[in-house]
């Protein structure tokens, strides 16, 4: 394996590694914004609709 | 990469929060039930003064009383899901899209730590998400039936969310970084919130038996648990069964 080559494989490794990071933010962003929703949103209609998950799941309810 | 994720995270989510939902109908949700007889007879009896047998009535119910309506805090309370398959249906709902969220979270906290996922590794970081997310949190804020007496909301739910986020960091730091100094800081991190307190009720009014409640603590423990554990095991699964063709049979250790 040449200087060349080990370079470029670093960057293959790099560009996944972005890509990684990039698709696990839009997941995180996506994940957060349900749990707030069915766990802590003030919505009454979220509120009632999510009332037994709330407690079940320990989220802080009432 | 995006499109793998989010499918990943969605079908251990679905399919693991379907799991739960049936699980809490015959857990945590006959508990719930259970409470909302006495928390409903505990206002009846504050309105009425007097209340000679308990009545099966729930509070939640469509058919409230004027009793009820008038006690000191039932004011108007929006749209409820009547009890029987409505209120089924919204529980199964919200129980699996927090499902799905949970999954989505963890598998962008395991992509971005770098771990190989594999059922075994997201099994572990399932593990520490329970232990983040119940766990700590039940030590200050313990799973309550409806009824029981709380300090304002939205100081409890800053305080579950500032104890989830110290614990997972503080687990991270303690199980993932070699330095001594990381490790005393994760400890420090996850005892925190505890040494800070969770906010707390002045009195306690539960009108659940004290038997009902520390069951339902206790069930709901094991539901968050047993979710954790599942959605661990089904993400890492998912995500292995959606790896693209041609890196398949190439085994990382």
């Amino acid at each position: 394996m040449n200087t060349h080559s080990v370079a470029l494989d670093t960057g293959i490794v790099s560009a996944t590694r972005t890509e990684a990071l990039k698709a696990a933010l839009i997941a995180a962003v996506l994940g957060i914004g349900l749990v707030f929703l069915t766990g802590f949103a003030h919505s009454l209609v979220l509120h009632n609709g999510a009332h037994d998950t709330r407690h079940a799941l320990s989220f802080p309810c009432h | 990469m995006i499109q793998r994720v989010l499918k990943a995270g969605f079908l251990a989510g679905l399919v693991v929060g379907l799991a739960i939902a049936v699980l809490q109908q015959f857990t945590t949700s006959q508990l719930i039930l259970q409470g909302e007889v006495y928390e409903k007879a505990g206002h009846d009896h504050h309105a009425a003064g007097n209340s000679p047998a308990l009545p099966i009535v729930l509070v939640h119910g469509s058919g409230s009383s004027t009793a009820a309506a008038e006690s000191e805090e039932e004011e108007d309370e929006g749209w409820q899901p009547a009890n029987g398959w409505q209120r089924v249906t919204a529980t199964s709902v919200a129980t699996v899209a927090t499902s799905i969220g949970y999954g989505l979270i963890l598998i962008a906290v395991l992509l971005a730590a770098g771990v190989l996922i594999v059922p075994r590794t997201a099994l572990a970081w399932g593990i520490a998400a329970f232990a983040a997310t119940s766990l700590a949190p039940a030590l200050g804020l313990s799973p309550e039936l409806p009824g029981s007496a709380a300090a304002p909301l939205v100081a409890r739910q800053i305080w579950w969310v500032a104890t989830a986020l110290c614990t997972a960091g503080g687990i991270f730091l303690l199980a993932r970084i070699e330095y001594t100094t990381a490790k005393i800081v994760g400890l420090l991190l996850i005892l925190l919130p505890h040494l800070v307190g969770a906010p707390k009720a002045a009195t306690f009014k539960s009108t659940a038996p004290a038997e009902l409640a520390a069951q339902f603590a206790a069930t709901s423990l094991v539901v968050s648990a047993v979710l954790w554990m599942l959605l661990g095991l089904a993400v890492g699964y998912a995500w292995h069964r959606l790896e693209p063709r041609q890196n398949r049979g190439v085994v990382a250790t």
